[in-house]
């Protein structure tokens, strides 16, 4: 048994925007972190492990540096990752990606037990869409937006969060599932892990590897492969939030806080 | 001398931060208010291998190296300064010394619960009358054939309230010096919380690390078996001196994370406080106040990774000592420590003063830097001592 966990680095928003002159973002000029909702979907894989001892493969599509994102997930518990990189990949819109990682999990091997997790989605693209498409591809069940996860012998219990409520399913694996923020709280790495996470197996899947997968083929992949365009990207302008408050005593609280008064 | 973090280093240095910043802030205030030692972020350290960074696999430690010690005991010391101390204590003076002077069997038994934090560590050797005297030791052990049997008492043992596992010193008889005057023989021991005639005391009312437990130790004929004495009879003060030269390490760490820290949150402030219709960062005594601080903090920073580097050559083989270089980082570290926390308060004006902000917490915390695991004027004996041989 494995879980197969898709995972993807992202500008951290908490800093600046970078735009390239064709509207696209300049990813190489801002901070990356590991996409918010892709680390609810490494924890739930780790609890897995905890639980059965079940093997945890991390696979993030993007340039060589995403590898330091791979290990610091190893760090955390991951056993090894899988880095899927090449030029043939570049400008690959949700559709793309998901053919291009669909093959890269076919390549890995899903066996009647496994489970594929996703976040939801990205905060660069926030499409959620990525997910969905994988497991469209692999002809796997899938259970978006989910809360909770019990397993139950060969099936598992998923708690699926809807907008005004909930719905519980039971799938049977193998399975794609995408995670929200509210599935779990996931763990740090741990300092052995970091002094560990250097002599785990990082394998790089380029175009050579996943070729043959007939998923792969050149009007389905990157640029040309994608049906949707980037027609601009920008930073929106800045608005201070605002804030009710409740009564006077609260106004005075906070124009104090702020030496106003 | 490379001061360049290897990607590990960098890797626990960002978990350090995430961890201090949502785990170990958010406690800080009610540690120092309510006299709180912090059980539960002593549990998740310990679930992330922050009991036992430098120790190798396999005796339960995390693999990792003294620098990243260090800079754990650094950015927990940020935040707060009694949860600094916890890992630097446990660490430095209790596992540490273990590991160096340990038998295997004693390895074996006590490692792996401290290094998983199954067990906290302390140390005892400060007694009411033997503080910088440290040789004035009046605890006292006495073979009894099959077991030892101490009396007496030691103060302010850090960690006290909550450990379970105690390195103590005491003297075990008489010996001639080569002029053939009588000297007390000094000798090192295990002892658990759980031996009989053990007992640990109140804790003391501190002004700083106030969440830290601070306790007296008392021993009323307290049995441990024979195979607790640690090192070789005779030879426990040399052990404890050269356990202090890394618990001084741990200290400085702490001295340089509490600056650090105090920085941090003055730089915040002085964007934020306007007074004569300007951010008083627009004043220039703000400015170079600041930029004097950085310079000192950075200084200070370069002798404590120094002396981490010197010890770690050391656990690697080198035939060295770092005495020196631990006393001058703890010395200049827990001074930079005591000087920027009061300028920094100086910047805060009347707010500083207040337990809403918490520099004043900072600067209470950092008076004793300058006083435990030897005095400041201790480091400038051994500084000059070693010059002067």
């Amino acid at each position: 048994m494995k879980a197969i966990v898709c995972v993807k680095q992202v500008p951290d928003t908490q800093g600046k925007v970078a735009v390239k002159a064709d509207g696209t973002m300049d990813r190489a000029a801002m901070a990356t972190i590991t996409n918010p909702d892709d680390l609810n979907a490494v924890e739930a894989a780790l609890q897995l492990k905890d639980e059965t001892g079940c093997e945890v493969v991390v696979v993030t599509m993007g340039p060589p540096p995403a590898e330091g994102m791979l290990r610091e997930l190893i760090a955390r518990g991951a056993d090894r990752g899988v880095l899927v990189s090449g030029r043939e990949f570049g400008g690959s819109d949700t559709f793309a990606t998901s053919q291009i990682l669909a093959a890269a999990v076919n390549k890995i091997g899903v066996g009647p037990e496994d489970i594929v997790f996703c976040g939801r989605q990205a905060i660069d693209g926030d499409t959620a869409q990525v997910g969905p498409q994988i497991a469209e591809k692999l002809h796997l069940p899938q259970v978006t937006y989910v809360t909770d996860i019990k397993k139950e012998g060969n099936s598992l219990v998923v708690k699926r969060q809807l907008e005004d409520g909930y719905m519980e399913l039971k799938v049977n694996t193998p399975c794609l599932l995408t995670c929200i923020k509210e599935l779990n709280n996931p763990r740090y790495m741990s300092v052995s892990g970091i002094f560990e996470c250097y002599d785990k197996p990082i394998d790089v899947f380029d175009y050579n590897t996943l070729k043959d997968d007939p998923l792969i083929e050149t009007d389905t992949i990157g640029l040309k492969g994608s049906p949707t365009n980037v027609y601009k990207s920008f930073a929106p302008p800045v608005k201070g939030a605002g804030m009710m408050v409740e009564d006077a005593a609260q106004l005075v609280g906070i124009l104090n806080d702020k030496h106003l008064i | 001398m490379d001061f360049t973090l290897s990607k590990q280093q960098q890797m626990v240095q960002k978990m350090y931060k995430e961890f201090a910043e949502n785990e170990v802030k958010p406690l800080a205030k009610k540690v120092d208010a309510e006299e709180y030692f912090p059980v539960e972020t002593v549990q998740k350290m310990a679930k992330l291998g922050m009991m036992g960074i430098y120790f190798p696999k396999e005796v339960g430690g995390a693999g990792g190296d003294v620098l990243s010690y260090v800079m754990a005991v650094e950015e927990m010391s940020k935040v707060c300064g009694t949860t600094g101390v916890i890992i630097s204590a446990h660490t430095s003076l209790c596992a540490a010394p273990i590991f160096e002077n340990g038998t295997p069997e004693q390895k074996a038994k006590y490692l792996p619960k401290l290094c998983s934090g199954e067990w906290i560590g302390a140390f005892g050797l400060t007694e009411p009358g033997a503080g910088t005297d440290a040789q004035g030791q009046q605890t006292f052990a006495v073979d009894e054939g099959d077991h030892w049997k101490l009396n007496g008492s030691k103060i302010f043992i850090t960690n006290a309230g909550y450990a379970n596992v105690f390195i103590i010193i005491a003297v075990t008889g008489t010996v001639l010096d080569k002029r053939g005057r009588k000297q007390k023989e000094i000798s090192a021991f295990i002892v658990e919380r759980t031996d009989p005639g053990f007992k640990v005391g109140k804790p003391e009312d501190k002004m700083g690390i106030r969440g830290s437990s601070t306790c007296e130790l008392i021993m009323e004929d307290c049995i441990i078996p024979k195979d607790r004495l640690l090192g070789v009879k005779g030879k426990g003060f040399q052990l404890a001196m050269a356990t202090l030269d890394g618990g001084r390490i741990g200290i400085a760490a702490q001295a340089l994370g509490i600056a650090e820290g105090a920085l941090d949150e003055t730089v915040a402030y002085v964007k934020e406080r306007k007074q004569f219709g300007r951010s008083i960062s627009a004043f220039q005594n703000t400015q170079f106040e600041l930029a004097e601080m950085k310079a000192r903090v950075d200084a200070a920073k370069f002798l404590v990774y120094q002396a981490a580097l010197k010890k770690q050559s050391v656990m690697d083989g080198a035939k060295a000592r770092y005495s020196v270089e631990a006393a001058e980082a703890k010395l200049i570290a827990a001074r930079t420590a005591s000087d920027v926390t009061r300028r920094c308060l100086q910047l805060f004006g009347g707010y500083g003063y207040t337990r809403d902000y918490p520099i004043e917490r900072m600067m209470r915390d950092a008076k004793i830097t300058e006083i435990y695991e030897g005095t400041s004027e201790v480091q400038m004996m051994v500084i000059s001592g070693a010059m002067l041989k």
